[in-house]
Formats: structure tokens, sequence, C-alpha cells
């Protein structure tokens, strides 16, 4: 079935990625990595670092794998049932998908914000609060309301909620909904981000305030943004890579990628060919 | 498959063609609405029909007729040994003081006719009430007192005209000598129609008029406090591990599929295996409500735990996604953001759970609560029945004033139940408030 589909009006994808999947100082590195649902195929063997300290976004047609691959570098794919993953996909060196590690440590590394903003039922100090109350992260209530206040301020969010931390997250606003997820997110300081289209449910007001936050954040954190928006992937990521079918076309510093693509199949994505 | 020879229809006629279905799909619409209102209006009139029915017949049930007889308490004839115990008491000719007001007040018959039917008058239940109204107020010792006491049972039906005066009086249960005397008392304004005190302090009785439902109250109280005791957590721990962590294998799917079955089995199935296993094989004491409320709690776990695991599913995934990404463990994902999500569903399953169990008898006439037991159950080892049992009983029996009672019995019934699903609303509209 991959073969029949692995051709878009005659171009074929690569056996190997075009461009550099290495970088010098990788946060994480992943190495021949397959996922199958049950019988099926979702990533076909593809390696890709993660250079320490950038924004990374992954591009793609819808069922490109781009997503499952996102998901499998903090194990979100361990929830589902049918889902298998082999390779090797490494943080500083060490193997994520090794028995001794322990997946709610690799989580508190590795964040996660999803496509449509899901804060929890409960205020939005409790929301924040949540993470570094399991982790400990607090040894006191002082500690605890000084995470909650930073890691609204680095979201932008503390001038617009400081006023109603005990109200609902979720009576708020959609991109302050998301922008909350954000904060929850860094509130147990992850070395890595991962942003699953995380503006594709926000106007264009809050998704411009979403990006500028994502500007922001890449001094301290590593982030990796599954995207759409070819625009989005443009202004702000270092490196953009692009998917394929299951497969990774091709991947390089974002200019290089959206100016002079290696691949047919990009050339035609990023010029709006099909997709 | 196409008509090669269709020509578009032109617009007109499209028109035309819509507006002719838009008629026959405004009628059929109509007349499904009608279909849904007409049969809304019937289950709505079998319910009115249902609630006056039970309410006309049950209402006079909750009174009973007293008469008002000045009883002289003369400490020697009460308190023969004056130590003022339920034992000296128990020596005392209280029926006697009871007798001399009753023929005082009748003017003093003569022969031992009349006296038998004058006595035939009152309840025979009056001279334990006396007893308690003198260990209640010793100090009115050697005085006049006033004190209501229960007519008898065929005399409270006369009164309430169900026995009529041109029966002949060898076909009536009360003859014209006391009908005269209650003619009397009545003229003197003795006999007064009130809310029963027996109907709700009193326990079991044989005589219709002294019979109560305080000890099947309890008995069902306890009962209940059993079997939520015992099947919401395991209902609610057997939802969780099979809706989140189970494994999906035939095992899982068996058992899945045999808790379904649970639900439908007949409920006096759960009576005799209680009776097998925890009497017959445990040596449990009959009649106990711990025995009723373990069965009533085996017969409820396939409801909880069904309506558990819907509640469950019904938690939208995104928040169980938010929880692991940001490193709670499944367990505290399940605990911290599944539970409280799920538990008003989870309450309401309960709560079904328990009103099915409340108005349960078949099961518990297994297990022997339909014995005849006057005591009111002070702990759940002690004997008792429930009420759905009580009134089985009492429906059962043949004096006259058992039919008001059983109808007031179920009156209380319904009472306890509709409290019981309005807490549980309430209990729901509080957790359901965390938006």
């Amino acid at each position: 079935m991959v073969q029949n589909t692995n051709q878009v009006e005659g171009r074929a994808v690569p056996e190997k990625t075009l461009g550099e999947i290495q970088v010098d100082n990788p946060r994480m590195s992943a190495r021949n990595v397959n996922v199958f649902y049950g019988e099926k195929q979702a990533i076909d063997n593809i390696s890709l670092d993660i250079g320490m300290s950038q924004v990374i976004s992954f591009i793609g047609p819808s069922g490109c794998g781009k997503s499952t691959f996102l998901r499998c570098l903090n194990r979100m794919n361990d929830t589902i049932d049918i889902c298998k993953v082999d390779g090797e996909i490494k943080i500083d060196h060490q193997n994520i998908y090794d028995p001794a590690i322990d997946v709610v440590s690799l989580r508190a590394r590795v964040g996660m914000v999803f496509q449509k903003p899901n804060p929890f039922p409960k205020s939005i100090f409790d929301n924040i609060a949540y993470g570094p109350r399991i982790h400990g992260l607090a040894a006191s209530k002082v500690e605890l309301d000084q995470i909650v206040e930073s890691s609204l301020q680095r979201a932008g969010l503390w001038e617009e909620v400081k006023d109603r931390l005990d109200q609902p997250g979720t009576g708020l606003s959609g991109g302050q909904q998301q922008r909350l997820c954000i904060a929850r997110a860094i509130a147990v300081s992850p070395e890595v981000i991962l942003m699953d289209e995380p503006c594709s449910a926000l106007d264009p007001i809050a998704t411009a305030k979403v990006e500028e936050l994502i500007h922001e954040l890449r001094e301290q954190y590593t982030i990796v943004i599954v995207t759409h928006s070819m625009q989005q992937a443009a202004r702000i990521s270092d490196r953009t890579a692009y998917f394929h079918l299951g497969k990774l076309v091709e991947v390089g510093d974002t200019k290089q990628v959206f100016t002079n693509p290696r691949h047919e199949l990009t050339q035609d994505y990023i010029t709006g060919r099909f997709g | 498959m196409t008509d090669r020879t269709y020509q578009r229809l032109d617009p007109q006629q499209a028109a035309e063609r819509v507006k002719a279905s838009i008629n026959l799909r405004k009628r059929k619409e109509t007349r499904f609405l009608w279909l849904g209102k007409t049969a809304v209006a019937i289950a709505l009139g079998f319910l009115v029909l249902l609630f006056a029915g039970i309410l006309s017949k049950g209402i006079p049930g909750l009174f009973q007729y007293y008469v008002t007889l000045d009883v002289r308490l003369d400490a020697r004839q009460l308190d023969p040994s004056g130590q003022m115990t339920v034992e000296s008491l128990a020596g005392g000719d209280f029926d006697g003081a009871i007798l001399t007001s009753l023929y005082e007040a009748l003017g003093n018959p003569e022969g031992r006719k009349e006296k038998r039917e004058a006595r035939r008058l009152i309840s025979s239940g009056s001279s334990q009430r006396l007893m308690n109204y003198v260990l209640d107020n010793p100090e009115q010792l050697e005085s006049m007192v006033s004190i209501q006491f229960a007519v008898d049972d065929d005399v409270d039906t006369f009164l309430r005209g169900l026995i009529s005066r041109e029966t002949p009086e060898a076909d009536r249960r009360i003859s014209d000598q006391l009908i005269g005397y209650i003619d009397a008392l009545e003229a003197e304004g003795r006999i007064s129609y009130e809310i029963s005190d027996y109907l709700f302090f009193g326990s079991a009785s044989r005589d219709a008029e002294m019979a109560g439902i305080r000890g099947a109250l309890v008995g069902s109280i306890l009962t209940l406090l059993v079997c939520i005791v015992i099947a919401f957590p395991l209902g609610v721990a057997t939802a969780v591990y099979l809706e989140e962590m189970a494994p999906k294998n035939r095992l899982t799917e068996i058992i899945e599929i045999n808790i379904n079955n649970l639900a439908a089995v007949p409920s006096v199935v759960f009576g005799i295996m209680g009776l097998a296993i925890f009497i017959v094989a445990f040596g449990m004491p009959r009649s106990i409500p711990l025995v009723g409320g373990i069965v009533l709690a085996l017969m409820t776990l396939p409801t909880i735990i069904i309506s558990s695991r819907a509640a469950i599913r019904a938690v939208p995934p995104s928040i169980r996604d938010a929880a692991l990404g940001v490193g709670a463990s499944k367990m505290q994902t399940i605990m911290h953001h599944v539970l409280p999500l799920a538990m008003p569903g989870m309450l309401t399953g309960t709560i079904i759970g328990m009103a099915q169990a409340l108005g349960e008898t078949a099961p518990l006439l297994m297990i022997g609560m339909v014995a005849f037991i006057v005591d009111v159950p002070g702990g759940v080892t002690d004997p008792g029945t429930v009420l759905p049992v009580q009134i089985f009983m009492w429906a059962d029996f043949a004096e006259r004033m058992f039919v008001q009672k059983t109808s007031a019995a179920i009156i209380v019934l319904l009472a306890f139940l509709i409290s019981m699903n309005a807490a549980a609303i309430l209990l729901r509209k509080k957790l359901e408030r965390r938006w």
C-alpha cells in the first residue's frame, strides 16, 4: 500500500533524507525510528537531531507522520495500545525508550503543548501549580507562588490574570488558554517543549502572541513545533523538517529549506502545489 | 449506473419538486411531534393516576382514631413496690386503671357482656402506652391525667365509615352495643382523628392499630448503608481498572460481557445465592441487615460498574493528555483528573442502584428478612426487616386497617426514595459546578 502512494505526481519520496540530520550540539537525537499502528507503518526509518536552544518546525501534508514523530519524543504514544515504536531516541545520550527510564521524569524534561488548548477544569493557579506539585518542585507555598507567577510571566499571561488566579482556567479566551497551557508546560522547567499545532485553534492575533512567546522562549528551551502554516514555520524556526508519507524528506536551516529546497516534493509543498 | 438519457431539471421544475417534498417533510415532522407529545401525555397521565391512587389511599393511613380518657395515676395500683423502674411497673395493674376510666367515661356499664364490649373499644397496646407515660412523667403520679389511647382497629374501621350500621349485627365485626358506646364517646368529644404516632414510632405488630414502620425504616437504612459501603468502592474500583488499566484481551472481554449479563439476572437469584453462601456456607445469622446489604450490593454492582465506566469514558481525552503531558503518572492522572470529572456520573449510577436496592423484596425474602421482628434493629447484625418487605407482609394481613397502613408505608417508601434522589441531584450539582 505504501508503494502505491509513494509517488506524488511522479515524484518519488527519497530513500534517504536530504539535508543535514545532524547538528553540532544536539539535545535530542533520533536514529532509525519506525512507528507502527498495528499493521500500518506511520513512521519509516527517520533519523533527526534536535539542536540545543533551537526551534525546529515539522511541516508536511496531513497524515505525513509529523505529529506521530513529535509524540514519540516524550513517549505520549505509549498511551495508544496498538502503537509500537522501534529505533533509538536519545535525550542527552540517554535512550528514552530504555526500560529503565521513568516515563514520568522524561515528560517532566520534555513538556508538551497540544493542538486544542486543554487547561484542567481547575483554577488558573492550580493549572500551573499542578506540575510542580506532583514533581515536588516547590519546597514551600511561597516558592510555589513564585513558580506560578514566573511561569505566567514568561508566558506573557501574568498581567491579564494576576487578579483572578482563583478563577477557572477554562473561562479564559482560546488564546489565553493556550498561553496558560504553555505556562503550565514551562512551570516544571523542562528542557524541551513539544508543540503540536499550537495555533491551529487560534485567531491571528492570539497566534501572533503565541509566536512572540515562542520567540522569547527559544533562548532557554529547545522547542519542537508541528505546524500547518508555512509562514509560521518560516517566521519562528531555526530549522525545518519536511515530512511526507511517514518519511523525513528533507531537513535543513529554515531559510535554506524555504528559499532553496533540495527536493521537488518540498518545493511543491512550500509553494502550495499540494497539501 | 448513471442514466445517460437523463435531462437536467430546469430550475423552475426543480423548485416545484422541492416544494412538494417540503410539504411532505413538514407533514412527517408534525406527525412525529404529535406522536411524541401524546406519548409524554400518556406517561404523565399514568404518573398522575399512580400518585393520586397512592396518596388518596395512603394519606388516611397516616392518621388514626384516638380516644381521650381521664386516667387516675394511683401509685399503689401502678407501681406496687414503689421503685419506678420498668421491672417494678411490670407488676402494676395498668389495664385496671385504664378500664376504670373507660367505664367511667361510658357511664359505668354493669353486667359482664356490657363490660366485655366496652373493653373491645380500645387497643390492647394501651397499658404499654400508659406505662411509658408514667415512666416519662413520674411527677404526675397521684394525679388525674388525660391521655389519648388508640382505638381498636375494628372501631377505627367503623369510624372511617368502612363498616356500615345497616349491615346486620351478626355480619359485622362490632356489635350494636359497641356502636352505642362509640356514639356516646363521640358525643362527649372524646374521639379524635390524628396523625398516627404508632405508624412512625411503632414496630411490627399483629394489631393493626399499633403496627408501625420504625423497625423496617431503620432496617432499610442499615441495609442500604452496608450496600453502599460495599458496592460503591468496589464498583468504582472495578470500573477504573477495566477502563484504564486492564489489557484489552479475551479475558477482559469475557469479564465485560458477564458484568453486563449480571445486570440482567433476576434479583431473586441473588437472594438464593446469598442464602447458599452467606447463611448456609458461612453460617451467618438469618434476617440481618448485614447479609441483606451484601446481597443487595452484589445486585447493584453491575449497575454501578456500567454507569461508572460510561462516566470515565466521557472524560475528554485532552484532559488525560494534559495531565500526562506535564508528567503525571497514570495513577495520578486517574486520581487527580479522571475520577473527579467522572464522579457526578458515577454518583448518578450509584443512586440508581441504591434506589433499586431500596425497593427490592425478593432477594431479602430468601435470606429471611421477612421474619416477624418487633424490636428495632440496633446494628447491622440485629435481625430486622426492610420497608418493601414490611409492605409485602402487611398487604398479606386480613385486617381492614392494614390496607391503610400498607398504603401509608408505601408513601413513606416513596418519600425515602424521592429524598434520596434529591440528595443525589444536589450532590451532583455541587460536584458538577466545577466549570
